[in-house]
């Protein structure tokens, strides 16, 4: 299948001469949820703005649901919604009003029902004949959403949708997504907060100074990288990880109470049963047991400072 | 041609203009009624006629010129000026429309209200003097094609300007003094011959020249050339505005 958003050798330059993308691949399958990740300035930003037409590029192509971003780029701009970064409104708009700027903008006919179901899938009908500037942050950035989706979109990016804003409505927001998602909106979204992409995405690319260093299934992702630990709540504290252990990759809690053991969750059935056994040999009892996976954020971590 | 983003800017910048009936209608208005006063009727009535026009009516022209020059400038450069100091130009920038689209959105919301404003103003200037348009196609024609130039114009300052101050700078600094200077209150037969030659090369003499011709069918300067050189404006206006869509100047990075 056609990807909804193909882009290819990449390059972006600012006028002071700063390279901000470098040979950027990266295609975007339709009605996946895509979680672009990376430090601050690694360049999720520019390359946003570019498939949006906001920021020209320096080399390269782009292609949105199959249009190339510039030779065709009407057709391109119409299939795309843009939430972005930074949160610019029109203090002065009346939130209707703003809404409906958009969809005209994009080249829409005016549909009062669709503005108004919008409005009320994001809890702004209420607030809807209120000037901007008498809105709450919170409020404002579902207003940016809104206009975004004002025009029915079938890509949507999403510049960090959910920084500064407080818990109940991140979750609002990830159920928003997904909905969209079921309606077969394609989502591409930049988020610091991993627990965002790991809760969410479906894939997952990662981005370091202008180079995309990786691009997985967020699941595969998980378990390629992904440690796990088992922790074994022991009925004796030990002074010493047990000599039998101490070739296996096992340390001891501070308080003697609790043996950890690391590994890779790919081979871990081996491992843990090997363990087990060990323990079960020389005698150490244990009352309790529990494994965790590490999170996104410990990979990306990880990836970002290798 | 995506009309419906064109209307959607041009009723954005209609409603924005609404908002600020008052700085954009009464203050042009109540300062033309100044001049009114001050040069039509009290120094005014001291003055022979030039052309054997009163003093009062022969002002008319050039002071909606004026207002015309300086609120087309206004509109525009602030309507373009605004959505890239708030950052909203983004949605512009992103939206299926072409920069002629664009242009004619914000442009056309200018031109409109300064056309309409003019027309207050000699509205206004009627109940202080007795005037007639000799030429009223050409008359409209003038105030259309002054106030759709002079947008085009701010638009160009508008985008140029990164700061409160540039946009202040050249309507005070350049269009003010050339106005006073372009025989709004005098016909330029009536400066020595050095600076006569002088005015020659300031653009809005034309402007008020063949406006002047339109309402009664005397001028500085054949009407021919007034509108040729508005026309010549015109023209290097919209040059700039397509090199600045071209390259991105201070829209793209
Ligand atoms: N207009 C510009 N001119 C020059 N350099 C720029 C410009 N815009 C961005 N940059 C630089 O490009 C790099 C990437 O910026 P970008 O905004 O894309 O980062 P980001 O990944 O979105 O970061 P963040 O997580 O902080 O939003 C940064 O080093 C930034 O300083
Ligand atoms: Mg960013």
């Amino acid at each position: 299948m056609q990807p909804d958003i193909s882009v290819k050798h990449l390059n972006k330059v600012y006028a002071d001469g700063f390279q901000a993308l470098k040979d950027i691949n990266l295609d975007i399958t339709r009605g996946e949820i895509f979680a672009l990740l990376g430090p601050n300035g690694a360049g999720k930003t520019t390359l946003i703005s570019i498939i949006c037409g906001i920021v020209n590029k320096s080399s390269g192509e782009v292609k949105a649901a199959g249009h190339d971003i510039v030779k065709e780029y009407r057709k391109a701009r119409e299939t795309i919604g843009l939430v972005p970064q930074e949160l610019n409104t029109d203090s002065f708009e009346t939130v209707w009003n703003a809404v409906s700027f958009s969809r005209g903008l994009f080249g829409k006919p005016a549909n009062p029902a669709h503005i108004e179901k919008v409005l009320k899938d994001l809890s702004l009908w209420d607030k809807r004949n209120n000037r901007i500037m008498a809105l709450s942050g919170g409020m404002k950035r579902r207003v940016m959403i809104a206009k975004a989706l004002s025009h029915e979109p079938r890509i949507l990016f999403l510049d960090e949708p959910t920084a500064g804003v407080d818990v109940e409505l991140r979750r609002d927001m990830w159920e928003m997504v997904r909905k969209l998602r079921e309606d077969g909106v394609t989502i591409i979204l930049t988020t610091h907060y991993i627990e965002e992409a790991e809760e969410m995405a479906d894939r997952i690319g990662v981005i370091r100074q202008g180079e995309i260093i990786l691009v997985e299934d967020k699941d595969r992702l998980m378990s390629k990288l992904g440690k796990k630990e088992l922790r074994l709540q022991l009925q004796q504290p030990l002074s010493k990880v047990p000599g039998e252990l101490v070739l296996e990759p096992v340390e001891l809690s501070d308080d003697g109470y609790e043996l950890i053991y690391t590994f890779d969750s790919q081979q871990e059935q081996a491992g843990v049963a090997r363990l087990l056994r060990t323990l079960g040999d020389i005698g150490i009892e244990y009352r309790d047991l529990r494994t965790r996976e590490s999170s996104l954020e410990e990979i990306f971590v990880g990836l970002v400072h290798e | 041609m995506n009309y419906y983003g064109i209307r959607a800017i041009y009723r954005f910048e209609m409603a924005r203009m609404g908002r600020t009936l008052m700085q954009s209608v009464a203050s042009p208005v109540i300062s033309t009624c100044l001049y009114f006063v001050v040069f039509g009727s009290a120094i005014g009535s001291r003055m022979g006629d030039i052309d054997n026009i009163s003093y009062g009516a022969y002002i008319i022209p050039g002071l909606v010129m004026l207002s015309l020059l300086m609120q087309s400038i206004s509109n525009a450069s602030f309507g373009i000026y605004m959505p890239k100091f708030s950052g909203t130009i983004y949605e512009v920038l992103s939206a299926p429309v072409s920069y002629v689209e664009v242009v004619i959105g914000y442009v056309g919301a200018a031109a409109t209200k300064s056309v309409i404003l003019g027309l207050i103003i000699l509205a206004t200037a009627r109940l202080f003097v007795d005037y007639d348009v000799l030429h009223p196609f050409w008359m409209f024609s003038f105030l259309v094609l002054t106030s759709v130039t002079f947008s085009l114009f701010g638009f160009i300052i508008g985008i140029w300007a990164d700061g409160f101050e540039k946009l202040q700078i050249v309507p005070m600094m350049i269009v003010t003094p050339l106005v006073f200077l372009g025989g709004t209150f005098y016909s330029i037969d009536m400066l020595p011959e050095v600076w006569q030659t002088i005015s020659l090369f300031n653009p809005v003499v034309y402007l008020i020249s063949g406006f002047r011709w339109a309402f009664y069918g005397v001028a500085d300067v054949h009407v021919g050339i007034s509108a040729g050189m508005t026309l010549m404006f015109l023209t290097a206006c919209m040059v700039t505005i397509w090199w600045i869509f071209r390259t991105g100047y201070r829209l793209r990075s």
